[in-house]
């Protein structure tokens, strides 16, 4: 039997999902905070961090350093989420193991984040 | 029609002559998923420090131990991912704009931010006296 149904009705429900230009924006906006914040971050955490416990727990406790390191940590956890998930899209095909780790990217970077946000809170002076 | 839809597809790595766009290309990618790997690592570094003294002890000790070097390799490691993630970024945000795609020009900033993740690297850990 050949196939009776018109062009517009077979791509219908194929194309895109229609969520793709938010992700774009999303990816975009969260680089453009990390190009801003990662920088600042990293040299303050090089800087802070590297002469022992008291010197690290102490920056990260700071105002200055609690707030920069979750700007920074949260800016960059959403940015991966969204970037690892085009990775896994791009190069896993079989469907379960595609959406198992799509799954296992979100836990991922929800749960490092939750992490993050209790232990700089607790560090918080 | 067939069942199967016919996607297009694209000539494999090994098809490809090596050029610099191409190796921006994937770096951005590669050092993409290292930064991941990155950011977990801060991420368990801020729970042992919130953690108290004792769970800090043991990133300290595993640092002064043998694998020590291999942290230090690491950290250099992810210090080129991050510049070069970062100054690659910023020509994704300018292609965003619909500027530079000419070929030559593409090419030539290719190497130039291969280059200049190579300093900022550098210069971090040289200049900066880590190492």
């Amino acid at each position: 039997m050949g196939d009776f149904r018109t062009p517009l009705a077979r791509v219908r429900g194929l194309g895109s999902a229609k969520s793709g230009t938010g992700h774009f924006i999303a990816q975009r906006v969260s680089a453009i905070a990390l190009v801003v914040l990662m920088p600042l971050f990293l040299v303050m955490l090089a800087k802070h961090a590297g002469s022992g416990y008291e010197a690290a727990a102490a920056f990260v406790g700071s105002p200055l350093g609690a707030i920069l390191t979750l700007l920074a940590m949260t800016a960059a956890l959403y940015h991966m989420r969204l970037g690892l998930q085009v990775v896994v899209e791009d190069y896993i095909y079989k469907p379960g193991t595609k959406a198992a780790l799509l799954i296992l990217n979100t836990f991922v970077a929800a749960g490092l984040w939750i992490a993050v946000l209790y232990s700089v809170l607790a560090l918080a002076r | 029609m067939a069942t199967k839809p016919h996607q297009p597809l694209s000539p494999h790595l090994q098809n490809w002559r090596w050029h610099a766009t191409m190796a921006s290309s994937i770096l951005h990618r590669a050092t993409g998923v290292a930064n991941y790997i990155g950011a977990v690592l801060v991420s368990v570094w801020l729970v042992l420090l919130a953690a108290g003294p004792d769970a800090y002890g043991v990133w300290e000790d595993l640092n002064a131990g043998p694998l020590g070097i291999l942290i230090t390799l690491a950290f250099i490691g992810f210090t080129f991912s991050v510049s070069f993630h970062l100054l690659n970024g910023i020509r994704h945000l300018v292609w965003d704009a619909g500027i530079g795609f000419d070929a030559k020009g593409s090419n030539l900033r290719s190497i130039l931010i291969i280059g200049g993740a190579v300093i900022i690297t550098a210069g971090i850990w040289i200049v900066g006296g880590l190492v």
